[in-house]
């Protein structure tokens, strides 16, 4: 009667080295052979981890990825970006269910297969995607899925599918500063040694370079800020968690870049005194792994990482990769070091800021892919070589995801200042309707405000630009990304945790012709409840698409509602869904049809 | 009295504050009320109710949670923040499953009265209704998951004074729920005992000993007789901190 413990699992411990801190870690592994995690898994583990057994539930509840129940052989996760929709992903993923003769949420029932839908996988460039045990797949068509179902009801191991399928592209269309100039292995931490450490913190400060992964802040600052704290141990953690959706630069980069990003990092060590650094990858960039691995690799046998980094006594640095789980929060800096410690990621009271409280409550300095490999750059080539392109307020240049309705959806290199105009028109955005930079926690742009400036002072983006056509339903917009916010919302702080979903209802009715005037007013009061006493960002930007929506479209919203006074807030023919399922009807007879006014 | 260097605005009135305060010990120790929920003085702040919302220099923070220095201008019960924390409450009572007129815990719940106290008349969000366990193995302790508002006192009360870890969290997002440290789940089969600290800091009836809900009558409980305003100063100015 009891659930099998993973066969595997005193392997699995003993390569993490039993330590809690790997808990996430190892419920991959346990993932890998398993599929599933068991409760006498969770048992032994909290045993032989020490933990206490609730908590290693709570962990294993928290992150999308784990999941405590069988979920069949393979789990196929459609991408749920907007982007994705627009292309096709729901209908594809019926197309999948139907050939594979699965209701799509439910294992099949021979326990083979289970489809459903997770938060934007990062493909957008080459969208529709999905998730196959973890692995992603792009460009799905019909014909594709159809090699896919086949794998699949013929049982053939991933190992064995045919390796073109997991091919991800590369599309650099723009490149500027930072990407084409050449920074070669060790050439910006030699740089660093013979203009000295403070020299290289000065020259940092006067590049005035800001976080790239969105709040902004001074890199320079926060590294002089960490080397102060007290303390011997010091830690360099880059942010590759990379959620956000729409986003899929830091991919590009560490695809193609890794070698700046890993000295960019090596550099903060440097300057700030850190012996260990992690690199913290999202799941869904899997197969970004074995090439992370093997340019660690490729750095410790060129003495660029490890021991005594440039033959220089007592300059001991490394990196270890860790992977999320499934959990957009987990890119708040705060819970992202929570997840890095084996924890569920609930982001932490600030103050103390990671800088003097940060993993293991040591010093640290956290930052985004993008704003180490600028730091490499920066070294190497000076402030004077950043600032000459950019705005005063924004310097340098800012790597751009573009995905949508464009011609050449993938990664550009614009100088801040730019307008979204240029990019729109260089990426070949046609009829264009309205704009989601910097992904749905950012903001709607109409086609109006079109020659507005990417900035930090004007429309500042953490990487992505959706562009939306004439033919697009922006209602449809803004309740996917709604849907995204109630799904990833941590659950701890009251606003967010009930307010996302309240949003979400709201749209739904909204968007299916069922809303008033009464929900309108109902988004409006929950986005300034959110807005103003949420924890952390999540809570406080998950209400900006319904806030931008209503503000720059409302006559669209007002002209779906199905009515203006009256409050029906039951829908009876959605009570009549559990009797239809039931019954196993969906014929025009078993819905109650209301004609709207 | 009103020496601008240890002193803060509330409300435009000048408030003693001394070194490493919160604004809500501070507020509370002279004679201001800010409601509180997953707040216990004797725990760490934890800042996740969000019901001491208040303005510090014209930025909504917890009050809770966030230290307050002398020349700082707190906004408390201005009509904003007043409808904030209402609205605050509303979403707890419509994310569980609260019938107060049954509920055991009527008259001692720290929901109802600051509900109360707040003046929120109707939940006007449509409840949420969940579906949420009830786990009655336990001989002497009923835990009523419908009535839980997810304020961790228990996790960090059995964490912390009782170093027994009995609950946890799990889930995310509006599936977070409570659970018990045991691997069938249920709370007979941990080693909960009737003395453990977790057992009496739960704020709503989520956490109940058995046969004890209606030893006192209604109209001669907690926040019958004496407002929950009233209890929460009293006990400030026992206990100052
Ligand atoms: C909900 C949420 C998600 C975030 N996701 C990311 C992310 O995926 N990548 C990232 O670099 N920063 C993300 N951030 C910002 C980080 O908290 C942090 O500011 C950043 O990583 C710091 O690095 P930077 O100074 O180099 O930008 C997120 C913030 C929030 C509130
Ligand atoms: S705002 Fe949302 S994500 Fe952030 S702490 Fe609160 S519930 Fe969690
Ligand atoms: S727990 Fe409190 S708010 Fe909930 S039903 Fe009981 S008395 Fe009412």
């Amino acid at each position: 009667m009891s659930d099998p413990i993973c066969r595997d699992l005193s392997d699995i411990l003993r390569r993490h080295h039993q330590d809690p801190t790997r808990l996430i870690q190892i419920l991959h592994d346990v993932m890998a052979v398993e599929g599933w995690i068991s409760k006498t898994t969770i048992t032994e583990l909290s045993r032989a981890l020490g933990l206490p057994r609730g908590q290693v539930e709570g962990v294993v509840g928290f992150y999308s990825f784990f999941l405590p129940e069988p979920s069949g052989q393979f789990r196929v996760l459609f991408s749920d970006n907007i982007t994705d929709e627009h292309q096709g992903s729901r209908a594809l993923l019926r197309t999948l269910a139907e050939a594979l003769e699965v209701e799509p949420g439910q294992v099949r029932a021979d326990g083979r297969v289970k489809i459903g839908l997770t938060s934007c996988t990062g493909l957008c460039d080459q969208g529709p995607a999905l998730l196959v045990k973890g692995r992603a797949i792009g460009r799905l068509t019909p014909e594709r899925l159809s090699v896919i179902a086949g794998l699949i009801e013929s049982n053939t191991p991933i190992e064995q599918w045919p390796p073109d399928l997991f091919h991800v592209e590369s599309h650099f269309w723009r490149r500027d500063l930072l990407l084409s100039t050449p920074c070669d292995p060790g050439a910006a931490m030699r740089a660093l040694e013979a203009r000295g450490s403070a020299a290289t913190m000065a020259e940092l400060g006067r590049s005035d370079l800001r976080g790239r992964g969105g709040a902004g802040f001074n890199t320079a600052a926060k590294w002089t800020a960490c080397a102060a704290a007290p303390g011997p141990e010091r830690y360099i953690v880059c942010n590759a968690d990379e959620g956000e959706p729409g986003t899929f630069k830091d991919r590009e980069l560490l695809a193609h870049y890794a070698h700046q990003v890993i000295e960019g990092m090596t550099i903060a060590a440097r300057l700030v005194s850190a012996q260990r650094g992690f690199l913290y990858l999202r799941a869904e960039y899997q197969f970004l792994i074995a090439p992370l691995l093997a340019a660690f690799a490729e750095r410790r046998s060129q003495g660029l990482l490890g021991p005594n980094i440039l033959g220089i006594s007592g300059f001991d640095f490394d990196i270890e990769l860790h992977l999320g789980a499934g959990a957009y929060v987990c890119g708040e800096e705060s819970a992202l070091l929570e997840s890095l410690e084996g924890k569920r990621g609930i982001p932490r009271n600030r103050p103390p800021y990671p800088v003097t409280h940060g993993y293991l409550n040591k010093p640290t300095v956290l930052n985004n892919v993008e704003t180490f490999l600028a730091a490499a750059q920066i070294a190497l080539h000076g402030a004077e070589w950043f600032c000459a392109v950019g705005t005063p307020k924004s310097r340098g240049t800012k790597i751009l995801s573009v995905a949508g309705d464009v011609e050449r959806p993938g990664t550009y290199e614009f100088p801040f200042g730019t307008t979204i105009r240029a990019i729109l028109d260089e990426a070949g955005a046609k009829g264009v309707q309205a704009v989601q930079v910097s992904g749905p926690a950012g903001m709607l742009l109409s086609a109006s405000e079109l020659d507005r400036k990417l900035a930090f002072e004007d429309v500042p983006s953490a990487g992505s630009v959706m562009a939306f056509d004439q033919s697009r339903d922006l209602l449809g917009v803004t309740q996917n990304f709604v849907r995204f916010f109630a799904h990833e919302s941590c659950g701890f702080c009251t606003p967010c945790r009930v307010g996302t979903t309240l949003n979400r209802q709201r749209m739904d009715r909204i968007v299916s012709g069922h809303g008033t005037r009464h929900d309108v007013e109902d988004l409006e009061s929950v986005a300034r409840l959110m807005r103003a006493s949420s924890h952390c960002g999540l809570g406080h930007f998950a209400a900006n698409p319904v806030v931008d929506l209503l503000r720059k479209f409302r006559p669209k919203v007002d002209r779906r509602l199905a009515s203006l006074e009256v409050l029906p807030s039951f829908d009876l023919d959605a009570a009549l869904g559990p009797a239809r399922e039931l019954t196993g009807r969906d014929d025009a007879g078993a819905h109650l049809s209301e004609e709207g006014p | 009295m009103s020496d601008p260097k240890n002193t803060f605005s509330l409300d435009g009135h000048e408030v003693p504050v001394t070194a490493g305060q919160t604004i809500l010990q501070a507020a509370e120790a002279s004679g201001s009320w800010i409601p509180t929920l997953c707040h216990h003085p004797e725990f760490e702040p934890h800042g996740s109710c969000r019901v001491c919302t208040v303005k510090l220099n014209g930025r909504t923070v917890s009050a809770c949670t966030t230290p307050v220095r002398a020349g700082d201008v707190v906004e408390l019960d201005t009509e904003e923040l007043k409808g904030l924390r209402q609205n605050l409450v509303q979403f707890l009572f419509t994310e569980g499953n609260h019938f107060c007129p049954s509920c055991e815990q009527s008259g001692d719940c720290r929901l109802q009265a600051v509900g109360y106290a707040l003046g929120v008349t109707g939940g006007h969000y449509n409840p949420l209704f969940p579906s949420r366990r009830v786990d009655a193995s336990h001989p002497d302790v009923l835990l009523e998951l419908n009535r839980c508002i997810l304020c961790e006192l228990c996790v960090r009360a059995s964490a912390q004074v009782d170093k027994k870890d009995i609950f946890a969290l799990s889930g995310r997002g509006i599936d977070k729920q409570l659970v018990v440290n045991a691997e069938s789940g249920r709370l007979a089969d941990t080693n909960l005992a009737l003395s453990d600290k977790a057992l009496s800091v739960c704020p709503v009836g989520a956490i109940l000993k058995k046969r004890q809900g209606f030893l006192v009558p209604i109209g001669k409980r907690t926040y019958d007789e004496r407002s929950i305003r009233e209890r929460d100063l009293d006990r400030a100015k026992e206990d100052p901190q």
